[in-house]
């Protein structure tokens, strides 16, 4: 099977082993991994901000970047839902029919890391093996628009040697929400300091996610303050087996 | 797009602003260690409480998607149905009052209680005339009115103002409600405890007095029937029994957005409400009333106060659908720890941000729109699914337009530019490695400048990478 990679423009440029982690793991189960180098960014922050006009290049590019792709896989749970759940809406906004429809199409075909994994490639243990205590947050994106429910959770249960314990609160929002870190920094702040302390109750060396996005938000409270707790992106920790770390 | 000359609420009266920005007066509660105690408590309990009370019903989503439907249809042909209930209220007795704004609400409500010669009334509790602040109104026209819930009564006492729809007083312990007791209520007595079923025998006696001198009595209304003109309130106390039975003068003041089409559908709503809201599988007391009943004058006002405005937008008029729940309130992170004051209307909340910019015009609460993680937690539980954040999304677009030429606008611009082309955005990428500078000591940046230092206010962030992943991959 083929697929292409969207590597989102955050991992691109801040967090670059999110996506060589993504593309390990895809290819230890089988997949050829594209890379479409003319992709950028899927302008969810544009939308999201007040500015889907300006998203409209973007979506333009991002469609004419994936058109000829069977199956893309994306390692962001948020990217996936703008591409689903904006796209076309951003299309329209233009009056390009043609374009809100290519969006359609390749939305269709556009699957979150766990998804594909789990649902088209029916794939539930990669093969990892990752030998610590681990808690996991279900991001908002990925929990409430693409309900990819218990898929992050299973692929973590058939890791070896994982210790995973439950996060209390698991479903209450990190407070990242893209420029809302920006313009309600306080309130973002404490949403934040309240993750940091159910983290810090399970006892866990990582805290995993699948966006990388929000885990950049906690992981840099989590470093500000000292925890000794380290973010892993789900594709780190399914990237890592006995022989390679 | 709201059009030109469609009525908003007017500046000046009513409570529909904010005061200060969101991001000031949220930080200011942020900090007060009482509240967030309060909050936090109170929102936690009944939101694991209404989760229990919406999963006994098995239909649900299937309830949810009438209650939707149902006010949608309202929506669409509010004009019929507003003419429908008042024909029906006037041929039960009625005299039925068109309000533009809330300067003529509270004009007409003032006027209709000089005409009795009365100098006070009761009130139900109604978030209506918080809105349009008839109280403040009424005191300035030498009318005291009391308010008879006893969250809204602790509310007045304290000289405050709601901080939830649902729980006005949510921001309050009991310690602190007999304190306000002790000094503002005459007829307290001295020995008065914090404990709940003295506090409220204290309210109780207190109220009792009001209801059986009042001869003019005000509510707002949950639900009204257009087929029959029949008015419903919702409420858990009996004091909206007793303001509603008692005087001789009943005036209701509703906003035009309430109506259901029939009997039928108030089955849906009396299901959908008191789960979603008290998480009661019944609300304790349901009062219909159609028309004046034998010996009362009844008057309903109907109150636009820029809901035909928000009717005008296709994106945003769906907030309409509302029916004062606040289960959106108790399950958002952003309110369970501002409290309800931060976002300045007495609609606060996700519903708040999403209803008071468009009843004011979005200039004049410009950061509401803002005041969310979009985590979609309230559009989970919203009983008539409006989809919140995607509404908060568009409005957000709207004040955009709103404020024009900014440096966050240039900013956002520049960056599609730079982003919606492969060459440039790789180069801009390779750019931002010039950002490891400002993390060399530490192998993280902790301090950024500019509009970025919001971020390492409270989070630090890691080293730009030596490589970004496309010229990995092209090294591969």
């Amino acid at each position: 099977m083929r697929a292409a990679l969207f590597v989102t423009c955050l991992v691109d440029g801040v967090v670059p082993q999110v996506a060589k982690a993504t593309v390990r793991v895809l290819e230890r189960v089988g997949v050829t991994v594209d890379m479409p180098f003319q992709q950028t960014c899927c302008g969810q922050m544009h939308v999201n901000t007040g500015y889907p006009r300006e998203a409209i290049p973007l979506v333009r590019n991002h469609v004419a970047a994936f058109e000829g792709y069977e199956a893309i896989v994306v390692p962001s749970g948020s990217c996936t839902a703008a591409i689903r759940h904006q796209h076309a809406d951003v299309a329209r906004l233009a009056g390009d029919a043609a374009l809100a429809a290519a969006a359609e199409a390749i939305a269709a075909r556009t699957w979150e890391l766990s998804e594909f994994l789990v649902d088209v490639l029916g794939v539930t243990d990669v093969g990892a093996y990752f030998p610590h205590r681990v808690t996991y947050h279900p991001t908002c994106h990925s929990l409430r628009l693409l309900r990819v429910g218990q898929r992050p959770l299973r692929l973590l249960r058939a890791v070896q040697g994982i210790d995973l314990v439950e996060l209390p609160g698991a479903e209450q929002c990190c407070g990242f929400g893209g420029t809302f870190a920006l313009k309600n920094p306080a309130v973002s702040a404490a949403m934040l300091a309240d993750k940091i302390a159910a983290m810090r109750r399970t006892g866990a060396e990582f805290a995993t996610a699948g966006d990388a996005s929000c885990l950049l938000h906690i992981g840099g409270g989590l470093t500000r303050l000292s925890t000794g707790i380290g973010t892993r992106h789900l594709a780190e920790i399914l990237a890592v087996t006995r022989r390679e770390r | 797009m709201t059009f030109l000359g469609m009525p908003t609420a007017p500046p000046g009266v009513g409570q529909l602003r904010q005061e200060a920005p969101f991001p000031v007066a949220a930080a200011r509660a942020l900090d007060d260690s009482q509240l967030r105690r309060n909050l936090g408590h109170a929102t936690s309990t009944i939101r694991a409480k209404r989760a229990a009370a919406v999963a006994e019903v098995p239909d649900w989503q299937e309830l949810r998607a009438a209650g939707a439907a149902i006010k949608d249809d309202v929506l669409a042909h509010l004009d019929r149905y507003l003419l429908q209930l008042e024909e029906q209220v006037t041929a039960r007795g009625g005299t039925v009052h068109w309000a533009a704004d809330a300067n003529e609400a509270n004009q007409i409500v003032a006027d209709l209680i000089h005409t009795t010669g009365e100098t006070s009334v009761v009130k139900v509790k109604s978030m209506a005339t918080q809105e349009i602040g008839l109280n403040e109104a009424l005191a300035a026209a030498g009318i005291e009115a009391t308010e008879t819930d006893l969250a809204e009564l602790i509310v007045q006492l304290g000289h405050d103002r709601p901080s939830h729809i649902l729980v006005p007083a949510i921001h309050r312990n009991r310690n602190q409600i007999r304190d306000i007791f002790l000094r503002e209520m005459p007829d307290a007595p001295a020995q008065l405890s914090d404990e709940p079923a003295e506090l409220a025998a204290a309210a109780r006696a207190h109220l009792r007095r009001k209801f059986l001198a009042a001869q003019v009595a005000i509510s707002g209304a949950n639900f009204a029937i257009a087929e029959t003109g029949t008015l419903a309130v919702v409420e858990s106390e009996g004091n909206g029994r007793m303001c509603l039975t008692l005087p001789r003068t009943l005036i209701t003041v509703m906003g035009i957005e309430k109506i259901l089409p029939s009997w039928r559908d108030l089955e849906v709503f009396l299901q959908l409400l008191p789960r979603s809201s008290t998480a009661e599988r019944m609300n304790p007391y349901t009062s219909m009333w159609s028309g004046a009943v034998e010996g009362q004058d009844f008057h309903l006002v109907l109150l636009d106060n820029g809901r035909t405005a928000t009717l005008a937008d296709p994106r945003g008029r769906a907030a309409l659908r509302c029916i004062r729940c606040s289960a959106c309130l108790n399950v958002c992170p952003v309110y369970e720890r501002t409290g309800g004051h931060a976002y300045g209307s007495v609609y606060p909340g996700p519903i708040g941000a999403v209803l008071s910019p468009q009843l004011t015009g979005v200039a004049d609460n410009p950061d509401l729109p803002f005041a969310s993680s979009l985590c979609g937690a309230c559009y989970e539980v919203c009983p008539v699914a409006i989809d919140i954040p995607s509404m908060l999304v568009h409005l957000r677009s709207r004040v955009v337009d709103y404020k024009g030429r900014t440096p966050e606008a240039a900013a956002m611009h520049g960056l599609a530019w730079t982003m919606s082309d492969p060459r440039r955005w790789t180069w801009a990428l390779r750019a931002g490695r010039a950002g490891r500078l400002l993390g060399r000591h530490h192998d993280r940046i902790r301090h950024l400048p500019g509009p970025l230092a919001a971020w390492t206010s409270s989070r630090d962030l890691p080293r730009p990478p030596r490589q970004t992943f496309r010229d990995w991959w092209r090294s591969r």
